[in-house]
């Protein structure tokens, strides 16, 4: 034998499965919603997805290069999270305020923690976050065509009848940020990430069930109409967005099925508190953010049962 | 029927039916080497000290090895011939231990006390026990754990239950399966002599669905004995897995760092109970064994080989390696050990050799924990090897023990399906070692 052998401890085989392969599915299943997007709102819409992607993985680039670290942004992961930005603005922000959010996102909120999986809130939502609360006015108004037009939610918030049809806010025909507005191709994207096993159906199901529900008891308590209302809640906002693509998030979200449930129920009616009696017409964004701070403590209490434990001996 | 199973666990290659189709229908063949090079440590225990000489000629059968202490099997020689040498060679487990090379004559030539033993009616509980023992079994599914001690059960003990582990889960392993096809009478067999020694009311021998032909021909041949049946599982890893295969056949659990028989049960594999059916019967020691070599090399192949075979020889009877070796493994690719030197000899505890050429085996690179949670939901103890993982890298003594590493049975699910290719179960193997080492302080 002239050439050496490996050797290592077993297991000697692995998965196909890649954090590469597993972050290029999110990014698939994002894809259509975001042709959506640009198709409703125009090529400004594919230019702040380009400014959000470009900025992201750029600044990963910068930061691992600064830190001397290998630079990981092959993974996708930067994409990913430029994307989910530029899919949570409205088409009328500006594309320096996109860049500056994809940049904080990344350097403050993902590689100042230590990187992939170690970020504590989901850097996309967070940097959603600084975005309304430094340019309240801009990043809350919607404009289609450069007509301001009011989200079906806000019109609900405040007593107004709500213009867009539910068909319109199912196909996507409807004043709301780039990514949000096409329920549909969200829902297709999020199924083709359960078909893949990419994500589980715990967070979704429970956090989209719990809106259901808790909407549908407030409009049935408030005398108004159940489906309308329900559907309305579930359609017009970003809680398909949020639910399939945000929630999910691996780094932030529980690791049990049980814990992802409870996460899920947890941002359910935390979004429908805030949407029903909060200052904002919308909620998915923060209450995913607040639940990302408890998923170490759900964690905690749904650790898996260890095989033979409580477990009386034979002898 | 619905097939038996426990909670979590892999389907490694299930596209490639598990990699067991290039040897599965491959029959035993009896394989005789120039050579045997035997080891003294075959055995979880202590170490044989042999008693023959350079310029002896042994004979098939012969003690060559007397056991080191109560945990320990004596080794018997495996072929006729003349002792060549006594001195340290290269061991599977990486040293250089201790063993008799014998040149083999070819003649088979049979030791005096191979003899027939007695019978199933004959014999009782304890004659039973002590043929086991004479007869140097251990446990053929790779931990070689004696077998004499296993059933040596104090009389406080109970055994419910003597299961047969027929479940083969590891990859491209097919030895148990081709024993289980053309010695179905003798494992057989040995289940009854096994389930008399052990005092169980029955025992079932558990194969997993992706052998429904084994299944059939053991079914049959447990026809005529009383208590003795066969339980359908599912094709899963790690199905074999001792613990596993208790809770998917009784439904019960081995409390934590307990062993089977604290929930009333005992594991053998099918392959120990042939060799106990051969030690009652022809009177012969446990020297001879089905070996599976696969993966790539020409003719993928089952041996009944001695114990000793050179692996470079069992190479060449395969015809040779298929493309550029980059990996030997003893065993198969989920638990099996990767050898530096492909001049080791084949032990009591060799059930197959996987060869991975430069196609099979690609070195992978570590990146980020992405907490995809992959690791806890295969875990089949519900442990969180991500956790453990992160803790065996800090050397954090805490962490491990609450964490409880020490009930990994490093099974490598979690090194398998992790996408970030981190070396999970590699690092919680690590994490068991330095709690082992924190604990003796």
């Amino acid at each position: 034998m002239d050439k050496l052998l490996h050797v290592s401890a077993s297991p000697h085989i692995r998965d196909a499965r890649t954090t590469t392969g597993l972050m290029g599915d999110v990014l698939i299943a994002l894809l259509p919603a975001g042709i959506a997007g640009v198709y409703f709102f125009g090529l400004r819409a594919l230019l702040l997805i380009a400014v959000g992607v470009a900025s992201a993985v750029l600044a990963e680039f910068l930061c691992q290069k600064a830190a001397r670290h290998t630079v990981t942004v092959g993974d996708l992961s930067a994409a990913v999270t430029g994307l989910l930005l530029a899919y949570n603005v409205p088409v009328n922000a500006e594309w320096w305020q996109v860049m500056i959010g994809s940049v904080f996102a990344i350097v403050i909120v993902k590689q100042l923690f230590g990187g992939l999986g170690f970020n504590v809130v989901n850097p996309a939502l967070a940097a959603r976050a600084v975005l309304q609360n430094s340019w309240a006015g801009s990043i809350s108004i919607f404009k289609i065509d450069g007509v301001t037009a009011a989200t079906p939610l806000s019109q609900l918030k405040s007593g107004q009848p709500v213009d867009a049809s539910l068909l319109d806010m199912f196909l996507g025909k409807t004043a709301g940020c780039i990514g949000e507005v096409s329920a549909v191709l969200l829902i297709l994207g999020g199924v083709y990430l359960l078909c893949r096993r990419v994500i589980k159906w715990q967070v979704p199901v429970a956090y989209i069930g719990t809106v259901a529900v808790f909407t549908g008891i407030y409009a049935a308590a408030t005398g108004k109409s159940i489906d309308t209302f329900v559907l309305t809640h579930l359609l017009g906002g970003g809680l398909m967005l949020g639910a399939f693509f945000m929630a999910t998030d691996y780094a932030t979200c529980p690791m049990t099925g049980l814990g992802q449930l409870i996460f899920g129920v947890g941002c359910g009616i935390l979004t429908s508190v805030i949407r029903l009696w909060g200052g904002y017409p919308e909620g998915a964004s923060y209450s995913i953010l607040l639940m990302n701070l408890a998923t170490p403590l759900i964690d905690k209490a749904t650790r898996p049962r260890i095989y033979g434990s409580e477990v009386k001996s034979n002898a | 029927m619905k097939a038996l199973t426990f909670k979590g666990g892999v389907h490694p290659l299930h596209r490639q039916h598990e990699g067991k189709p290039l040897s599965k229908d491959a029959a035993l063949r009896e394989f005789s080497p120039a050579v045997v090079v035997i080891p003294m440590s075959q055995h979880i225990g202590a170490p044989c000290k042999p008693c023959v000489s350079v310029g002896d000629r042994v004979l098939l059968g012969q003690l060559i090895g007397e056991p080191g202490g109560f945990v320990s099997a004596p080794i018997h020689a495996s072929v006729s011939g003349k002792v060549i040498a006594v001195e340290p060679r290269p061991h599977v487990n990486g040293t250089n231990v201790l063993s008799v090379v014998i040149e083999n004559d070819g003649k088979d030539e049979l030791d005096p006390s191979v003899q027939p033993k007695g019978t199933l009616d004959s014999l009782s509980p304890d004659e039973i026990k002590k043929i086991i023992l004479e007869a140097g079994i251990v446990g053929m599914g790779g931990a070689a754990f004696p077998t004499h001690v296993k059933y040596a059960v104090k009389p406080d003990q109970k055994v419910d239950y003597l299961i047969l582990n027929g479940a083969e889960c590891e990859p491209y392993l097919t030895s148990d399966h081709r024993m289980m096809l053309e010695h179905s009478d003798r494992i057989a067999l040995g289940a009854a002599l096994l389930k008399k020694a052990s005092g169980a009311p029955v025992c079932i021998i558990g194969i997993e669905n992706n052998k429904p032909d084994a299944i059939e021909a053991m079914t049959k041949a447990v026809e005529k004995y009383e208590g003795i049946s066969v339980a359908v599982l599912k094709t899963k890893y790690p199905q074999g897995g001792e613990k596993q295969l208790i809770k998917a056949v009784t439904g019960r659990e081995v409390p934590r760092g307990g062993l089977p028989i604290a929930a009333g049960c005992i594991v053998s594999n099918v392959s120990t109970a042939a060799a106990v059916a051969d030690a009652v019967y022809k009177g012969m020691p446990l020297v001879r064994r089905a070996v599976t070599v696969t993966g790539s090399v020409k003719q993928p192949s089952n041996f009944i080989a001695p114990c000793g075979t050179l692996y470079t020889d069992l190479f060449e009877a395969c015809g040779g390696y298929e493309g550029e070796v980059a990996k030997i493994i003893s065993g198969g690719p989920m638990m099996g050990l990767a050898v530096a030197d492909p001049g080791i000899p084949t032990t009591k505890g060799t059930s197959g050799i996987t060869v991975f050429s430069t196609k099979e085996y690609k070195p992978v690179v570590e990146s980020n924990c992405i907490r995809c949670a992959r690791c806890v939901d295969v875990c089949p103890v519900g442990l969180e090897p991500y956790i453990l993982n992160a803790a065996a890298l800090r050397s954090n003594v805490d962490v491990l023990r609450e964490k409880d590493a020490m009930s990994c049975i490093n099974c490598g699910c979690c090194t398998y399906v992790c996408p970030a290719k981190r070396d999970l179960a590699q690092s919680i193997a690590l994490g068991k070692k330095i709690l082992a080492k924190a604990a003796k302080k």
